[in-house]
């Protein structure tokens, strides 16, 4: 079992316009995606993995100009892998928004030759399934093997069922939810206020006066961070721990270890993450919740669901996208007579469990793409 | 080989074509045979990581729960068949657990060790809890927290205003229909929620 090795990303542009959740449409836009293994004749083998909050199209393996930038599940997707890339053909796929390469708030706005910023549209869940309907189209794919994401990823894969569950066969929703509950998208808010009050954010016209709101960010992600481990995991990892030995009697300096640590999670994260891509994110997670048009009603949402596969996976320490959650998915599909499995891993690492590789939960995994494998071979 | 003649003895109550909840589905065994031969559908519960994992391996759908948490994933005659095989006598609520396989379907089927069986009999009347082929463990490590016999349940079933449609006893891989509770070392119950008796 290695890694899928050297790869390329692609782009493609689409010059028919988006209809969005909105009303508002999407202008000509580009996607940025990569591609792992190949696709079979009968074009049955491919799965598409979407991506969360601040990951992209970059799944696995790595560039030749960039051995140490690792696609975000790289330990998941390759050869021999669970996702296995000499069985399926796997595609990841840049979302709309975002800011690795898709058309995004950086990027040109049609209208007057500006950036976005603030200007682009929002973009829901069921907008981004849209257009990855879309690269489906031009890659060939009229069927997906399955569809697999975890949280904000999870909540697509979800959406594909409803709003194409023709061309999906399974789905996967892992650390994912049926919506935010107000606790979470409270959490958004706070991360959300830090940005647009860092006077560097200018409106979110910033890309013109030269800056970033570097402040506001690492703030959000520092935020963000808290709610992805667990408290058991941050009282292992870093407890009460100094960092210089002793106290230092300051109260704007570091003195635990968990501020460094924090502290330099906002710093990376503000030098590659924009910050209109993260308020469009996290408004895309807050507005999701399929069971709205139907009164509430999780299981009506799911009717179109019938004739699909469901894994459904949580973590017994994610407090974000706690099993209860997944719970509801899963009685929703039940109340269906969907065929759904589901597995409540118990592992200590919080929401970010979805991104480690604990064996019990790659394990299922595995076995379920085998199912996948097997059907699509048949 | 008995263990597999029970199974099938067990699966000829499912009648064709039912929708099953396998309540303790173990490693999926008996829900693959359902589907296989009697094209049943449905799904199976179950606690375990390893058994959820074979399941799966099985092609079975799973849905991993603990079963003293209750049924509230499952709507009200919501399936045809719930099966509760050799689970029962594992749970602490035994009797809520009854109330909620005859809730959740339209007739529940349990299997679980005969206490009464002649030779745990014995084995208590020397003075010795039985240590069996159907009750292997000893006192102190057994799992069995409910240890009942074949007329207790018929007790119980009345006391929860369960209607049994069939009961027998299993021994040896064979049905035991004459005096089960002193010759079978499994007791099994077919059974569906009764009229206004119901709790």
């Amino acid at each position: 079992m290695h890694s899928i090795g050297i790869v390329h990303p692609q782009s493609r542009h689409f010059g028919q316009p988006l209809p969005l959740r909105s009303g508002a449409t999407l202008a000509g836009y580009t996607l940025v995606y990569e591609t792992y293994g190949a696709l079979n004749a009968d074009a049955s083998n491919a799965v598409l993995v979407c991506h969360a909050l601040n990951a992209s199209h970059h799944v696995a393996g790595h560039y030749e100009a960039d051995p140490r930038n690792e696609g975000w599940w790289d330990n998941l997707v390759g050869p021999g892998k669970p996702l296995d890339t000499d069985r399926f053909f796997v595609i990841g796929v840049n979302n709309p928004g975002s800011c690795f390469g898709s058309t995004g708030p950086m990027h040109a706005n049609p209208a007057n030759g500006q950036p976005y910023g603030a200007d682009f549209p929002v973009v829901t869940v069921e907008d981004w399934v849209d257009a990855q309907a879309r690269l489906m189209d031009a890659l060939g794919i009229r069927r997906l093997a399955a569809v697999i994401g975890g949280s904000l990823g999870g909540m697509q894969a979800l959406a594909w069922t409803l709003r194409h569950p023709q061309r999906v066969r399974h789905c996967i929703a892992v650390a994912s939810a049926p919506n935010l509950s107000a606790q979470n998208i409270a959490f958004n808010e706070v991360a959300r206020r830090a940005i647009i009050t860092d006077p560097d954010f200018h409106g979110g016209h910033y890309y013109s006066h030269g800056v970033v709101p570097a402040r506001g960010l690492r703030v959000a992600r520092m935020i963000g961070h808290i709610t992805y481990l667990s408290d058991d995991s941050m009282e292992a990892k870093f407890g009460r721990g100094l960092r210089n030995g002793g106290l230092g009697y300051t109260t704007q300096d570091i003195d635990f270890q968990i501020e460094s640590y924090l502290r330099y999670q906002g710093d990376k994260f503000s030098e590659y993450f924009d910050a209109n891509t993260y308020l469009l994110i996290t408004r895309a997670l807050d507005y999701f919740d399929p069971a709205a048009a139907h009164g509430g009603d999780l299981s009506a949402a799911f009717a179109p669901a019938r004739s699909n596969h469901f894994l459904i996976v949580s973590f017994t320490t994610d407090w974000r996208f706690a099993p209860a959650r997944s719970r509801e998915i899963v009685k929703a599909l039940v109340d269906n007579r969907v065929a759904v499995n589901y597995a409540e891993i118990d592992a200590p690492h919080g929401h970010d469990a979805f991104l480690l590789d604990d064996p019990r939960y790659h394990g299922v995994l595995r076995s379920y793409f085998e199912r996948v494998a097997n059907e699509a071979a048949a | 080989m008995s263990e597999r003649r029970d199974l099938e003895l067990i699966a000829e109550l499912v009648p064709s074509g039912s929708r099953v909840l396998d309540l303790g589905c173990g490693t999926g065994e008996l829900l693959a045979h359902l589907r296989a031969k009697r094209a049943c559908s449905g799904y199976g519960i179950e606690i375990a990581d390893g058994n959820v994992l074979q399941c799966m391996q099985r092609g079975v759908d799973v849905i991993q729960l603990n079963l003293e948490e209750g049924l509230a994933l499952f709507d009200d005659m919501s399936f045809d068949v719930v099966l509760q095989l050799d689970t029962l006598q594992h749970l602490r609520n035994t009797e809520r657990m009854l109330r909620e396989t005859a809730r959740v379907g339209r007739i529940g089927i349990v299997s679980f060790p005969n206490f009464g069986h002649w030779p745990n009999r014995v084995s208590v009347a020397r003075g010795r809890m039985p240590v069996t082929r159907t009750l292997p463990y000893q006192w102190y490590d057994t799992p069995n927290i409910r240890v009942g016999t074949f007329a207790d349940f018929e007790v119980l079933a009345r006391r929860n205003g369960l209607h049994i449609l069939d009961a027998f006893g299993l021994h040896n891989g064979t049905q035991v229909r004459r005096w089960p509770n002193l010759r079978a070392s499994v007791a099994v119950f077919k059974f569906e929620r009764g009229g206004a008796a119901g709790a």
